[in-house]
């Protein structure tokens, strides 16, 4: 990135540790198509190598450079400083309701635990020797699971949401969006213990519909419907047990 | 299952209240366009099996979905739990519906 532009930005990140912590501000130049993942990469390079931040893949495919930005939660390489800057000022922080390693880099611990305690993987009945299960596109479940299916797991929407931030247990949007994938997928066998894992103290049954998760869910995902899918199938699933238990 | 019989009380309780609330508009409307007094209004609520009825459900459904609405914000911004979180909700239902059914007592004549 060459240093030639004359417009600069006032950059304000946070540095700090689990402990606390403050705004360091930076000058950074103005460069056309500048991401704020350039942003803070060129402090990192030129002002203060200390600074902590987490990225891999640059694209929009890995998720792992979600952060604060101006108090949004965005994936920083995929965001235009031109269209969320300020005043030619930007402030980046690390990601909300996570706690944070240090400066930008969160632990994300807590956010796969939850995904695991949602029974995020895919139980199949199949070995590879088997023929490949036909599953038609158009199905109604299949397309429910599509709709659901290409979260990065990037945290934005676990970042986004108020019910994580007054109930440090409950599951989040991204472990129930992607129950609800898997609920939808035909092949999968472990439908009945992941409705019971859902359906908990902090399962999705805590969920308001502010929809904070799909407003700023980058890939456009609306986890708020896959949760309000979710409440509907163990409402109907309890139903049918207790009559079922009735009428045995 | 806790989560889901209360997921369900509050939407059936919802299914309820959004008719009757629509039919309470629409009669107070009738009534004061009606020229309709107090007296000339409890002259046709006294002993009405169905005014007392159907405010009876209404009071109910409205007494448990506020319930679990209060349960919530308890729940998350107070940070209630277990024995005390269930004994305030209860407390909220049954300070409701003795307000409300007590109100319908009055309308029917049976106080």
């Amino acid at each position: 990135m060459s240093d030639s532009s004359t417009a600069s930005i006032t950059v304000h990140v946070w540095r700090g540790n689990s402990e606390g912590g403050s705004f360091d501000e930076f000058q950074v130049p103005q460069q056309p198509s500048q991401t704020i993942l350039d942003i803070v990469t060129w402090i990192q390079r030129n002002l203060d190598a200390g600074l902590s931040y987490r990225f891999a893949c640059r694209v929009g495919m890995c998720g792992s450079c979600a952060m604060m930005v101006n108090g949004i939660p965005r994936w920083t390489c995929r965001t235009h400083v031109n269209k969320v800057m300020r005043d030619k000022q930007l402030t980046i922080e690390p990601l909300r309701n996570l706690p944070v390693i240090k400066d930008l880099a969160c632990d994300m611990s807590e956010f796969f635990a939850k995904w695991n305690q949602a029974q995020g993987q895919f139980q199949g009945s199949t070995t590879r020797d088997e023929k490949i299960a036909p599953i038609s596109p158009c199905s109604p479940e299949r397309e429910a699971a599509n709709a659901a299916i290409e979260c990065i797991n990037c945290a934005i929407c676990y970042a986004s949401c108020d019910v994580v931030a007054w109930n440090r247990d409950y599951l989040g949007p991204a472990a129930l969006n992607r129950a609800w994938s898997l609920q939808n997928d035909v092949r999968d066998t472990a439908g009945e213990s992941r409705l019971a894992a859902v359906a908990g103290d902090a399962g999705c049954h805590r969920c308001h519909s502010q929809q904070g998760c799909a407003s700023y869910c980058p890939n456009e995902l609306n986890p708020t419907a896959s949760i309000a899918g979710l409440k509907r199938l163990t409402a109907s699933d309890f139903l049918r047990r207790r009559y079922r238990s009735r009428h045995a | 299952m806790l989560e889901i019989r209360l997921y369900l009380a509050q939407r059936i309780s919802a299914a309820i209240m959004a008719p009757l609330v629509l039919l309470h508009l629409g009669l107070m409307i009738y009534a004061i366009q009606g020229g309709l007094d107090a007296g000339e209004i409890l002259a046709r609520t006294r002993g009405s099996l169905f005014w007392g009825s159907t405010y009876g459900l209404f009071v109910i459904a409205v007494s448990v979905h506020t319930a679990l609405g209060l349960r919530n914000i308890m729940r998350e911004w107070l940070q209630l739990r277990g024995m005390v979180l269930s004994s305030l909700s209860w407390l909220f239902f049954c300070g409701l519906a003795f307000a409300g059914l007590r109100a319908i007592a009055g309308l029917v004549g049976m106080s």
